[in-house]
């Protein structure tokens, strides 16, 4: 078995304020985890704001440096230095979708300038049949068509359609690694499910890795083979998706998995969270504990 | 039953623009008729371009041009009297403001002023209303605070000191501290994460039971409106398309888009392949003919595409707006339970 992605011991520390009154926060906690080259698979990251996972994100997309511990793509290390043309072959292999495709998107310029850019830079020429190929190549694979997309702003699009573009660029060139950042989080209610489906398809149908990140833990349920839950930087459990959510074990994860609104009971508006549970999740942060794996496979972080 | 606290008539509100000779007109809220009763919370879902916006500006009498009323009515029952706030005058509108219509807006970060701390803020907003300065001012909204299970402390912060679920309980308060009849929450909770998400829901509920009001809700997540409205309206379009009780639209909507926003919701649990609704919301300014809904609509047949379908009256208290209604069936096998008609 080949290793696709390596994070070994990663952490992340980050200095607020200057001279006088210098504080640190640490974002990741020696996070640890591997994804197979074989085995394509959607993993996800869980958590609440300010947890860590965008931060995960950024170094595993060498955007940030790791202040402790490193992350090795195909054996070679990621690291936001290194000459351009090293750069440009990493980039090629890991792509990022964002959460906000209204965004993403310059509003002023034709939506397939951003594709032809990235196909321009990837492709290394300039032959114009050749570059509209691999566009149309890439739209087809998210379910549009370069024809339908040719000659629109942004702003003529809906969210779903935008957000397909989105990965559509991404996918140009041919990258094993996709990493999504909340790209459902801005995208209407009845466009999201065509969104979630697709990155389910490019992983069934493409061979394509993605890293998903989310706080929504009923489509990370829909999709995901693994998944960790990070709490303030550490993970605090981690294992195949099906069996961590259907009977989460650490007790942030309990709260986590027991906020979820659910519709089953729709109308009766029960809204009370079990204060204990609060209480017993917060009472974790800051407490380092350790990983412990059970027999079921997961991983789970005990204390003392 | 209780009464209504507001009826909206048959309201038309237009965005109409003209500008160097090309005139323009965006049919935002075209014909909706619907009513909210005292105490009540009713919910509103609808995507991006639906009109929902457009819609609850007009409830809040926060009607400025390009937006205008072309026609309709908007009848408020208050206590100091009644009032159509589609023809009142600016200083009609000024005395139920915030002291009985009021507002808890979405995204905290950009509705509470940066460089002003909290105190003042408040006091921007309610003193007048309330008709009470300095310390018997300060008194009672620390008061309202405390049942919100803020510190008082709050006051004197400024907004970027407090974390997200706070700034937003802070909104509802300044929202709730007049004790307003009428309250219009816009998508209040789009910018937390669950676990805070639910906290400020349920801190929505208890003070909308304590104070009894009523409560229009605002968002595109269905699970919320699962769990907090006791009627749910769907508005697609510029139009209302369903309106039911919260647990019949769940588990017996009569409309093929009701039905398809309840079934796309994945659950933990279940991993069965959810249908997504191809297409996109019409454009508003050259919206399609007939039903509006029928170029996305797995049921469409010829009638829905020349004549617009009306309102009807389907059951007590759901009204549905489909040639259709009787074939509509739930997607997923949402499995009603009892004491619900199929």
């Amino acid at each position: 078995m080949t290793t696709l992605l390596d994070v070994r011991d990663v952490s992340k520390r980050f200095t607020m304020g200057g001279i006088f009154g210098r504080k640190t926060v640490d974002a990741v906690m020696d996070a640890n985890f591997s994804l197979s080259a074989e085995n394509p698979e959607i993993f996800t990251i869980i958590g609440e704001s300010g947890s860590g996972k965008t931060t995960l994100a950024r170094m595993i997309l060498g955007l940030e440096d790791p202040s402790e511990g490193e992350i090795l793509f195909r054996g070679q290390k990621v690291s936001r230095h290194g000459g351009r043309a090293e750069k440009l072959a990493f980039m090629s292999q890991v792509q990022p979708v964002f959460q906000n495709p209204f965004e993403a998107f310059n509003p002023l310029k034709k939506i397939e300038r951003y594709l032809e850019s990235t196909a321009r830079r990837f492709l290394a020429t300039s032959d114009k049949a050749a570059i509209d190929r691999a566009m149309d190549e890439a739209l087809q694979k998210v379910g549009l068509s370069l024809k339908e997309v040719h000659g629109r702003f942004p702003h003529e699009m809906s969210g779903g359609q935008l957000q397909r573009c989105a990965i559509a660029r991404a996918l140009i060139p041919n990258p094993p690694l996709l990493i999504a950042d909340e790209p459902v989080s801005m995208v209407d209610a009845s466009l999201r499910m065509s969104i979630v489906n697709l990155l389910k398809s490019l992983r069934d149908d493409l061979k394509v890795s993605v890293i998903y990140i989310t706080h929504d833990l009923a489509t990370a349920y829909y999709i995901s083979n693994r998944l960790i839950i990070m709490q303030r930087g550490r993970i605090v459990e981690m294992g195949d998706a099906r069996t961590v959510l259907d009977n989460p074990q650490h007790p942030y994860s309990k709260l986590l998995k027991a906020s979820v609104l659910s519709t089953d009971d729709a109308g009766d508006g029960k809204l009370a969270t079990d204060p204990g549970m609060v209480s017993a999740a917060n009472g974790l942060v800051g407490q380092a504990g350790k990983l412990v794996v059970r027999p079921d496979g997961r991983e789970v972080r005990v204390y003392g | 039953m209780a009464e209504d606290i507001v009826r909206v008539e048959n309201l038309k509100a237009y965005y109409q623009m003209n500008y160097f000779g090309v005139s323009r007109e965006v049919r935002a809220v075209d014909g909706i008729t619907m009513s909210v009763r005292k105490g009540e919370v009713y919910g509103i879902a609808g995507e991006s371009s639906s009109g929902k916006t457009s819609f609850i500006k007009v409830l809040a009498a926060a009607i400025r041009p390009p937006l205008k009323v072309v026609e309709g009515s908007v009848k408020f029952d208050f206590k100091n009297g009644p009032i159509d706030v589609a023809t009142a005058t600016p200083k009609e509108i000024e005395a139920v403001r915030w002291k009985h219509l009021s507002y808890i807006m979405q995204g905290s970060m950009s509705v509470l002023n940066p460089v002003r701390r909290i105190g003042k803020t408040f006091h921007d907003f309610a003193a007048r209303p309330m008709g009470l300065t300095g310390k018997a001012f300060e008194d009672r909204v620390i008061a309202h605070l405390a049942r919100l299970k803020l510190p008082a402390d709050v006051l004197r912060a400024y907004p970027h000191e407090l974390s997200g679920g706070m700034r937003q309980r802070v909104t509802i308060g300044l929202a709730t501290v007049c004790h307003p009849e009428f309250i219009i929450a816009d998508e209040p909770t789009t910018a937390l994460d669950v676990v805070v998400q639910k906290e400020v829901l349920s801190l929505i509920r208890d003070i909308q039971k304590e104070m009894n009001a009523a409560v229009v809700f605002v968002t595109h997540d269905m699970s919320v409106h699962a769990n907090v409205a006791d009627r749910v309206g769907i508005i697609y379009a510029g139009r209302l398309v369903e309106e039911g009780p919260t647990r019949e639209m769940f588990f017996a909507p009569k409309h093929p888009y009701t039905a398809h926003l309840v079934a796309s919701l994945p659950r933990i649990g279940d991993v069965k392949q959810r249908p997504a609704l191809e297409g996109r919301p019409p454009n508003l300014g050259d919206p399609p003919q007939g039903c509006r809904f029928h170029p996305r609509c797995p049921l469409a047949v010829d009638k829905c595409r020349q004549e617009v379908p009306p309102l009807e009256t389907v059951g007590p208290d759901h009204r549905t707006a489909c040639w259709r209604w009787q074939d509509v069936k739930p997607l997923v096998g949402a499995s009603a339970p009892s004491g619900v008609m199929a």
